[in-house]
């Protein structure tokens, strides 16, 4: 086994009876960029809250940076070193943009550089420093999903599970937060295992991608060779 | 205009009571979406554990402080052994099971005391002062302002400044989302019904030595009172349950004084009906509040 950060063998989830993913393999290195790709309903954020602990497996594996995450509950899991962003933002629209991002920080026991990272998070996303105060349910779509990649960020994550984020969102702060992600793994070394269904902006910042069709993976390769491959755009992609 | 004064200040004692056992619904609602209608057993068994102390001790204070205690433990038992095991996949199941809890409560608590009124002490006069020859406020009402007060800033400050109250917030609007950031929910939860029952035992301990005394089904009548201020205030706002513990109050007060004790009833269920007609999210509510 190398030194992967996050090993994923034969994971295999569902809600009820029916499981929605099959045999789901993946791995990502320290500081790699992995994309999950795949149509609705192809499991991709099933795989996420499989991961997290979110949506229980019925088997497999899932190792992280070498240890079992078996039987490790949802709310330990940001004391590992994962953080994931859901769905649909995850803030809390109740919560001012400044509670939102402690709540980020509250498990750390370093409370200094809890305070730190949540300046930083300031620094690198101006328009939240501007809202401190405002509701979740006040601010844009675009900086609602800064607010939950800021408040995941001042956990210092090594892994980040990323689900949808340009999701709703103008090409354009698509394209401004697809350069955020590149920028800090640059930066930090943060992996992230990024769940997209904008296949371009996904493939040009990952290194990897992971094609899931009906919770199967259905090809795995490096993220230059997925976009070159005409064929299977065109079968799973749709572009 | 004597007679006015009296009432208004009898209507906010009152009023603070029902205010004080309305913030513990409205605490249990926003942690656990549950109207907890044993809220009010509860608070009766906390206020016999609390006649029991004072029986044997002889001291008030004593059996105060162990009141809100008890109050506290029987929240997390509550929680823990009976509300946390119930499905949440229709509003009511929560309903049946505190209905079920009220029954329990009140049978065994009257297997033990007995079910006559047994008279309570105050810790202060109930005679109200006279100021310019009009009969305000007795000590014991100073006694009701400073204990709800005392209880509205703590919680206050609980929520808004405290890192375990923005857990607790946090867990309430969004469960998920808070275990990813390692908040533990499940905790929270136990904390919001533990807080709500002592807030409750709080409002027991003040409003039965002012009636007919301890009594397993003493608190009924409060119940219905406190949970009509509740859901006018909106159920999802502890300002609101303030302001509807007010308003209520000072209902009962004038309708009591000015037209005959027996129509105070009927004034709150007229209330009740009114706000649910005119506007039903209640008047202070912030999001979709009720769901039945």
């Amino acid at each position: 086994m190398t030194g992967a950060l996050l090993q994923v063998d034969g994971l295999t989830a569902g809600y009820g009876a029916a499981p929605v993913l099959h045999d789901v393999g993946l791995t990502v290195q320290p500081g790699e960029i992995v994309a999950v790709l795949g149509a609705n309903g192809a499991g991709k954020t099933t795989l996420l809250r499989t991961l997290s602990g979110l949506v229980r497996s019925s088997g497999g594996r899932v190792l992280f940076d070498g240890a079992d995450l078996a039987g490790t509950k949802v709310e330990h899991l940001v004391r590992r070193g994962i953080a994931h962003v859901p769905e649909g933002r995850g803030v809390v629209t109740e919560l001012t943009v400044d509670e939102n991002l402690r709540l980020g920080g509250l498990w750390r026991r370093d409370r200094a550089d809890a305070r730190k990272a949540l300046d930083e998070v300031y620094e690198l996303f101006p328009p939240l420093a501007q809202r401190r105060t405002f509701a979740g349910h006040q601010l844009s779509g675009g900086e609602r999903q800064m607010l939950a990649l800021g408040r995941a960020l001042v956990g210092r994550p090594r892994l980040l599970l990323l689900d949808e984020p340009s999701l709703g969102l103008a090409p354009k702060v698509t394209g401004q937060i697809m350069a955020l992600l590149r920028d800090l793994r640059e930066r930090t070394g943060l992996a992230v295992l990024l769940v997209e269904q904008n296949v371009r902006s996904a493939l040009s910042i990952a290194d990897e991608g992971v094609v899931l069709a009906l919770g199967r993976v259905v090809a795995r390769n490096k993220a230059s060779v997925l976009r070159d491959d005409a064929d299977l755009r065109h079968a799973y992609l749709g572009f | 205009m004597d007679r006015f004064i009296y009432l208004t200040f009898d209507g906010l004692s009152r009023g603070l009571v029902y205010a004080a056992f309305a913030l513990a619904l409205v605490l249990i609602w926003r942690a656990a979406r549950i109207v907890n209608f044993a809220q009010g057993s509860m608070a009766v068994a906390a206020v016999y554990v609390a006649y029991s102390v004072t029986n044997a001790t002889g001291s008030y204070w004593l059996g105060f402080v162990v009141a809100l205690l008890a109050g506290l433990l029987l929240g997390v038992l509550v929680e823990r052994v009976v509300m946390r095991f119930v499905d949440h996949s229709s509003p009511l199941n929560g309903v049946v099971v505190a209905l079920g809890l009220v029954l329990v409560l009140q049978g065994t608590l009257g297997i033990i005391y007995g079910n006559e009124y047994q008279p309570v002490e105050t810790p202060f006069s109930r005679d109200a002062f006279e100021v310019g020859g009009i009969a305000m406020l007795s000590r014991y009402d100073l006694f009701v302002f400073a204990a709800v007060g005392t209880v509205v800033v703590v919680l206050t400050l609980l929520f808004t400044r405290t890192a375990i109250g923005l857990r607790m917030r946090a867990a309430a609007f969004a469960p998920d989302v808070s275990r990813l950031l390692g908040v533990s929910v499940g905790g929270m939860l136990t904390l919001g019904w533990a807080l709500a029952a002592a807030v409750g035992s709080l409002a027991g301990m003040l409003v039965v030595p002012t009636e007919l005394g301890v009594h397993p089904t003493a608190m009924d009548v409060v119940f219905v009172s406190a949970f009509t201020a509740a859901v006018v205030g909106g159920l999802d706002s502890p300002i609101g349950a303030v302001v509807g513990g007010l308003i209520v109050g000072l209902l009962l007060s004038y309708v009591s004084g000015y037209i005959d004790v027996t129509v105070a009833p009927m004034a709150i269920l007229a209330l009740l009906v009114l706000v649910l007609l005119g506007k039903p999210g209640g008047l202070f509510s912030s999001s979709k509040a009720r769901v039945a």
